[in-house]
């Protein structure tokens, strides 16, 4: 009942989060754009759709709290550090780059935010912080963003394994959108991922919808739990509106249209059409101007060691 | 002292030195202590940061991963070091990365240790030296266990460099005594290399690991009373990066263990090839394990690995011809 509700309850957001997450919106939109204009080097992952979700839980983690990211993890970083410079400077390579443009968009160090490039391999890594934490600084926790397609890697289990082993605080965050990368969940993942978490004796709450004010309180006192060493898997059911990278989207329009009627962003148009589109030109006036600025930065430097 | 007792003392001694640091690794509690008994003793003394594991190569080497860049070190004890194929993406795509992958040098105060190598009858996948696979990863160094380094300050020196170290055990040296060369050799450790050498100036110079050192100083024994060849052997402690300064002269051969191909001896070669190329007789020579898989029956596996005799062979037919 309690998913029903929060589905219900799209526009339940503050014109703080919802400029946050407006921004991030504007910001992987900016990053296609200037893909598509040939400025970009790489490939990039655009978390389009996905937006609210670490903006969800950013109230709910701390400053003591480590934050692994992965390949999407363009919004987890925004939410965190509210830094469109900092992070478009490291996918353009310009000065100001936060890992001065070694580390690229799928690999990101700054303070407690880690990302790497590879599936699965942060949750062994979250485990040994965590048991860091654990001893060193008791009640801060380790949060590591997943996808579905993610399950396939062994490592995860023997993550797992050892995080409900060894009670760490470990909050997995599972944005399950339903695809990886041009592979449908009903094609990679038998069973479920609460059974999964289940095997292992490991909680799961799966939420759905973008009440974020219903979605913190209900987590709250969960995350509050893993800091005591109750590790937690939290699956989101979410959509990806966009591609896999660029342009590599294989899916049918049908599909695409569903992701796109479920889009937060969507609802809440349609509930506050002014309001949000107000709120939609002033991210987008932010965007342009953070990537007007960092594009004319010179290129970043890095000495080997 | 028995180098498996120096090890295990080395441990000890950095366990007890370090706070910070935590080992890791399968049935390492006591009593068992580990299935080569390095560890033995170590859960006793430091409980709570001695942990065993669950059977998880990859997992455990992340764990460390984990506590390195948090503040902490770690050792890793891979149970027999073949299994270490399934710790590779930790340390290659994560722990060797992390180095510099991130803009900023990121400390990563972390040993990886694998016990190596055949001669035991374990068979193909417990009897391999897989140094080879680990060669030329940035940020990753290696280091084998010698029976003339004191494995204590191999130890501190490893988990002072900053990045992730693997350190090769050959299975074989636990048994033996440190640091005996009987005259006419004599042995003496400088800058992290020893070299075992004879009074007079030598014939040829050999470049080998610790695990194959004995069999190294047995067959320069043999070539010396039977043939007359003088030879040095240097052991560096650190395989890779490799920084040896190889002395002249006109012959020089490369011995490890590994079986054929992509050896840790071609790295080294290239590196004299470059450095002395005018003073060599001909090209750097290496002597290695056939390119085979470690049969078990003990017949089979003598066939394939490298031994006293090859190594005398080889190095009587390049000097003599």
């Amino acid at each position: 009942m309690t998913s029903l509700l929060e589905r219900a309850a799209a526009p339940g957001l503050d014109d703080a989060d919802l400029s946050l997450m407006l921004t991030i919106r504007a910001f992987e939109h900016k990053l296609l754009d200037l893909f598509g204009e040939g400025r970009l080097n790489g490939t990039t992952h655009t978390c389009l759709g996905q937006e609210y979700v670490p903006v969800a839980l950013e109230p709910l983690l701390g400053p003591a709290d480590h934050v692994f990211s992965n390949h999407r993890g363009h919004g987890h970083y925004l939410a965190r550090f509210r830094d469109p410079h900092g992070l478009l400077a490291e996918i353009m390579g310009r000065e100001g780059a936060v890992c001065r443009g070694v580390g690229g968009s799928q690999h990101i160090r700054r303070d407690r935010y880690l990302s790497t490039g590879v599936q699965g391999e942060s949750l062994p890594v979250a485990a040994g912080v965590a048991l860091h934490l654990s001893r060193a600084e008791p009640g801060a926790l380790a949060c590591v963003y997943i996808g579905d397609g993610t399950f396939g890697e062994g490592a995860v289990y023997e993550a797992l394994n050892l995080i409900a082993l060894w009670r760490l605080p470990v909050l997995v965050v599972v944005e399950h959108n339903g695809i990886a990368q041009s592979t449908p969940t009903a094609a990679h993942l038998a069973g479920t991922i609460a059974g999964r978490a289940a095997a292992f004796g490991i909680g799961h709450e799966r939420v759905e919808g973008f009440d974020l004010p219903a979605i913190r309180r209900r987590l709250g006192p969960l995350v509050a739990r893993v800091r005591e060493g109750a590790p937690l898997v939290v699956e989101f059911a979410t959509h990806r509106l966009g591609p896999h990278s660029k342009g590599d989207d294989t899916r049918s329009a049908e599909s695409v249209r569903e992701a796109r009627d479920a889009d937060w962003l969507a609802h809440c148009r349609a509930a506050r059409p002014e309001h949000v589109g107000r709120l939609e030109r002033e991210a987008r006036e932010r965007v342009d101007a953070v990537a007007a600025e960092v594009a004319a930065r010179p290129p970043s430097t890095w000495v080997r060691a | 002292m028995r180098v498996a007792e120096d090890l295990n003392a080395a441990l000890h001694a950095v366990m007890d030195r370090q706070q910070d640091l935590y080992l890791l690794g399968e049935d390492v509690l006591d009593p068992y202590g580990g299935a080569f008994k390095i560890t033995k003793g170590l859960s006793t003394a430091y409980p709570g940061r001695v942990l065993t594991t669950p059977i998880s190569e990859g997992a455990i080497t992340g764990v460390a991963a984990g506590l390195a860049p948090a503040g902490d070190r770690a050792i890793v004890e891979i149970m027999f070091g073949d299994f270490a194929a399934l710790a590779f993406d930790q340390l290659l795509n994560f722990a060797a990365k992390s180095v510099s992958m991130y803009g900023e040098p990121v400390p990563m105060r972390m040993v990886v240790r694998c016990p190596m190598g055949g001669g035991r009858g374990y068979g193909p996948t417990h009897s391999q030296s897989l140094q080879k696979h680990f060669v030329g990863i940035p940020g990753l160094a290696l280091y084998e266990v010698s029976p003339f380094h004191d494995n204590l300050a191999v130890f501190e020196e490893m988990l002072a460099r900053a990045e992730p170290c693997v350190l090769f055990e050959d299975k074989v040296l636990y048994t033996r005594q440190m640091h005996q060369v009987d005259s006419p050799f004599s042995v003496e450790v400088s800058g992290g290399v020893a070299r075992v050498f004879l009074d007079d100036a030598p014939d040829c110079v050999i470049v080998a690991p610790g695990g194959v050192a004995h069999r190294v100083v047995a067959a320069m024994r043999s070539l010396l009373l039977e043939e007359e060849i003088g030879c040095t052997l240097l052991v560096p402690s650190r395989l890779y990066p490799f920084d040896v300064e190889v002395p002249a002269a006109r012959h020089v051969f490369v011995v490890e263990e590994s079986t054929a191909g992509g050896t840790w001896g071609a790295e080294v070669a290239h590196h004299v090839h470059r450095r002395h190329w005018d003073r060599l007789a001909g090209p750097v020579t290496l002597i290695h394990s056939a390119d085979s898989v470690i049969p078990t029956a003990s017949h089979l596996e003598r066939e394939v690995l490298v031994d006293e005799a090859d190594i005398h062979r080889v190095i009587r037919k390049v000097v003599r011809g």
